[in-house]
């Protein structure tokens, strides 16, 4: 490795060739401020548009300064970071950004979050230099799920990279020229009549209220009050090992039973787990699975879980929409059973039976409001919330959360088992399902449960595991940029796998839109990952086909899998779009 | 023909075949021609002259003619569209059959262009960057043409107008009987 010799601030420094004046810096301890620029490590990308030019430095010899995030150093440079210069220019690159930016910090989203009013705060700026025209462009709620204020865009186009980049989604790209100038789809299209699959990592993405998620909580807070209705709600996975830190506890903490506790807190009639309906999805999905691996046709078989993945094969694989799964996500199936055989179960009629989801994920708002899932006009799913309008509910009635004991879930739709609580890390679905094909077809109940060869934050995994006998080839995928490898090569004829799980978000749910802002903090995400197998280790019952409460529903209700009932409640089909 | 990348059927093709069938055979002889393949920088190089060829052919960049290109060069509609409404030479509305375009360069700025501009949008009843509703004028503006000793300049289509005045419009105007 050849290593470089500068001064910054006067200090010598000596880093490998190719890095940025930015990171050489701090390799010193010396901060220089950004905007657009990030490291991605979550998504395994370092953004550095240069964009902003908020991190300019002074270098000698050097006529204009330099954006030190996309500079390199080089031999015997002389770097400046806080010359007055600098220091200036900087100050004036910010007040221009303010010049065009709503001054509505109190009441926007961001708040307290916006990396742009953290910079002014930094900066200590205290009043608006330059007067000047706003742009006006039309705010965008058309998907249901992703809010897009236009006239909050820094311009830094870390979006662009999360949908470009890394998901290859391909809907956004800088538009227009000069004033107009922003971040769009062609023609500035409402976000719905894209193919934009609603997967949020541009809302994780966003330094500033430009892509925020559409809150339902008003809607849930009234729904709650409603003495006419029976409102239940049900949790994904990844919620409770995530929640914690919008509560400023460690990341990885598991808080379970308070967030139970918090959910009857809000008053919820009863505390549903999604984990419960993840069970049941391996009981259809693995009835799926098994029997294409016994026909030794349509495969590989893909799962159908995460409603983002959805999105992205209807829009750009529909050549290939025979092979997912007509298994309904977890949420959807939580929902048509909690509409029919939980409401027959209470007396209460399914329109009066409000369904709640507090999801990772902001696909899943999308997803809920599909009209195949709304039979007879009545939604199964009513209302998404994210793992953040959660945290809010519950900081907005009072609850001290941290303070909260632990409480169960409610039953029978509380149940459930290690196998659904690991659908929230990538790899999690394939796993559970392993775990059941293999008991099913080996006739016994198999202690060795654990494939690791599938655990983990890697984009692309493949593994050849031994389930009833059979050697098993499978992928697991998460990034839809990482989907689409896998897919284009199976379409070509390329890889032969019997199943593949495939998540649209970098690492799973647990990194999903909807979970609280990191800043993509690969930390904070290995410790999500962590916790939710250490939920599945301290379970009694750590397999889908043991639930006791999933083997009554099949007993009392649903027949068994596969049956016309659970054709009829459990299973989808695809649209090409 | 299903696109390579995405395997989607090309229904920008079949809908723009049925609406123009000569033009787009021709812009897909064009796009045939050029040495695509499946880098999508590479493919980038070619995009300005693909779009330029197609509003040669097209008058002007219809949603379909973009779709089109995308699928061929593999680029996104999203970026294809950010190059369009760069450039000011291209359009996605469609023009009049005779372009008129007012330099306001600086030379042509300071002789008072913005007089011409204006007598332009009275007499045809337009604003900059529109067509006459008969599609006969699409009125626009640029900056400098490079012929700043005639400033101020106008151009209709390939011809070009020196030291304009206000009183010259209508005459100017006059020239396009078709």
């Amino acid at each position: 490795m050849t290593m470089v010799n500068l001064k910054i601030n006067d200090m010598p420094v000596s880093v490998p060739e190719g890095t940025t004046i930015l990171d050489a810096a701090r390799t010193l301890g010396i901060k220089i401020p950004t905007l657009c620029h990030i490291k991605m490590d979550c998504l395994g990308v370092e953004h550095k548009a240069g964009s902003c030019r908020i991190c300019v430095v002074e270098i000698a010899n050097r006529p204009n300064l330099a954006p030190s995030c996309c500079t390199p150093v080089a031999e015997g440079m002389v770097v400046k970071t806080n010359s007055l210069r600098a220091i200036s220019a900087r100050r004036t690159v910010l007040g221009l950004l303010l010049s065009n930016h709503p001054k509505d910090c109190l009441i926007c989203a961001m708040n307290q979050q916006c990396e742009l009013q953290s910079l002014a705060h930094e900066f200590d700026m205290h009043e608006i230099k330059y007067q000047g025209a706003q742009t006006e462009f039309p705010i965008d709620i058309s998907s249901g799920a992703i809010r897009r204020d236009l006239n909050k865009c820094v311009m830094c186009r870390r979006c662009e990279t999360a949908c470009n980049v890394v998901q290859t989604v391909g809907v956004l790209s800088g538009i227009n020229r000069g004033f107009e100038a922003t971040v769009g789809p062609e023609e500035l299209k409402p976000l719905l009549e894209t193919s934009c699959t609603f997967c949020g990592q541009c809302v994780l993405a966003c330094p500033v209220g430009a892509l925020t998620e559409i809150g339902y909580k008003d809607d849930v807070w009234r729904e709650i009050n409603d003495p006419t209705k029976h409102v239940v709600v049900q949790t994904a996975p990844s919620v409770r090992v995530a929640l914690g830190e919008e509560f400023d506890m460690p990341a990885g903490s598991i808080t379970t039973g308070k967030m139970v506790a918090a959910l009857r807190r809000l008053g919820f009639a009863k505390v549903f787990d999604t984990d419960f309906s993840a069970d049941l999805t391996i009981m259809e999905e693995g009835t799926e699975l098994i029997n294409r691996i016994k026909t030794g046709k349509n495969l590989p078989i893909l799962t159908s879980c995460c409603p983002g993945w959805v999105n992205f094969f209807e829009h750009q694989f529909p050549e290939l929409m025979h092979m997912p799964s007509t298994a309904k996500s977890p949420q959807q199936m939580f929902g048509s059973i909690a509409k029919s055989y939980y409401a027959e179960k209470v007396g209460v009629k399914p329109k009066d039976l409000i369904v709640v989801s507090i999801m990772p994920c902001l696909a899943k708002k999308y997803e809920a409001a599909r009209p195949e899932f709304a039979p007879d006009g009545v939604r199964d799913v009513d209302y998404v919330l994210s793992t953040r309008e959660l945290a809010a509910m519950i900081k907005e009635a009072g609850v001290m959360f941290s303070a909260l004991k632990d409480e169960e879930y409610d039953n029978p739709l509380g149940e459930s088992t290690g196998a659904g609580v690991i659908f929230g890390a990538s790899g999690g679905v394939l796993e559970a399902a392993l775990r059941t094909a293999n008991d099913i077809l080996s006739g016994k109940d198999i202690k060795d449960i654990d494939f690791v060869a599938i655990r983990g934050l890697e984009g692309i995994k493949e593994a050849t595991v031994q389930v009833g006998g059979m050697d098993l080839q499978v992928a697991v995928c998460s990034g839809l940029g990482n989907a689409r490898k896998l897919l284009t090569k199976i379409r070509n004829g390329e890889a032969k796998y019997h199943a593949i799980e495939i998540m649209a978000c970098p690492g799973g749910c647990i990194n999903g839109g909807g979970q609280p802002y990191t800043g993509s903090n690969l930390k904070t995400l290995e410790e999500r990952k962590n916790a939710i197998y250490q939920v599945d280790k301290n379970l009694p019952i750590r397999k889908s086909h043991q639930n006791p409460s999933i083997i009554k529903l099949y007993n009392d209700y649903l027949g068994e899998p596969g049956s016309q009932l659970a054709h009829k409640l459990l299973h989808t089909h695809y649209f090409a779009r | 023909m299903s696109c390579d990348c995405c395997g989607k059927k090309e229904k920008a093709l079949e809908k723009l075949m049925k609406l123009e069938p000569k033009k787009t055979t021709e812009l897909v002889a064009f796009i045939d021609s050029l040495p695509l393949g499946n880098d999508i920088d590479a493919n980038r190089g070619c995009l300005i002259e693909t779009l330029h060829r197609a509003q040669t052919i097209f008058g002007y960049l219809p949603a379909e003619v973009q779709q089109l290109v995308s699928e061929r060069l593999k680029i996104t509609r999203s970026e294809i569209y950010g190059v369009i409404s760069f450039y000011s030479y291209f359009t996605d509305k469609p023009i009049g059959r005779h372009k008129i375009n007012v330099c306001c360069g600086t030379a042509c700025f300071v002789k008072g262009a913005t007089r011409i501009v204006d007598e332009f949008k009275s007499k045809l009843g337009i604003k900059e960057g529109e067509t006459t509703p008969d599609k006969k004028f699409f009125l626009g503006v640029l900056r400098c043409v490079g012929a700043c000793s005639l400033a101020p300049v106008v151009m209709v289509d390939d011809h070009v107008y020196g030291k304009v005045t206000p009183e010259m419009v209508s005459t100017i105007l006059a020239d396009y009987q078709d």
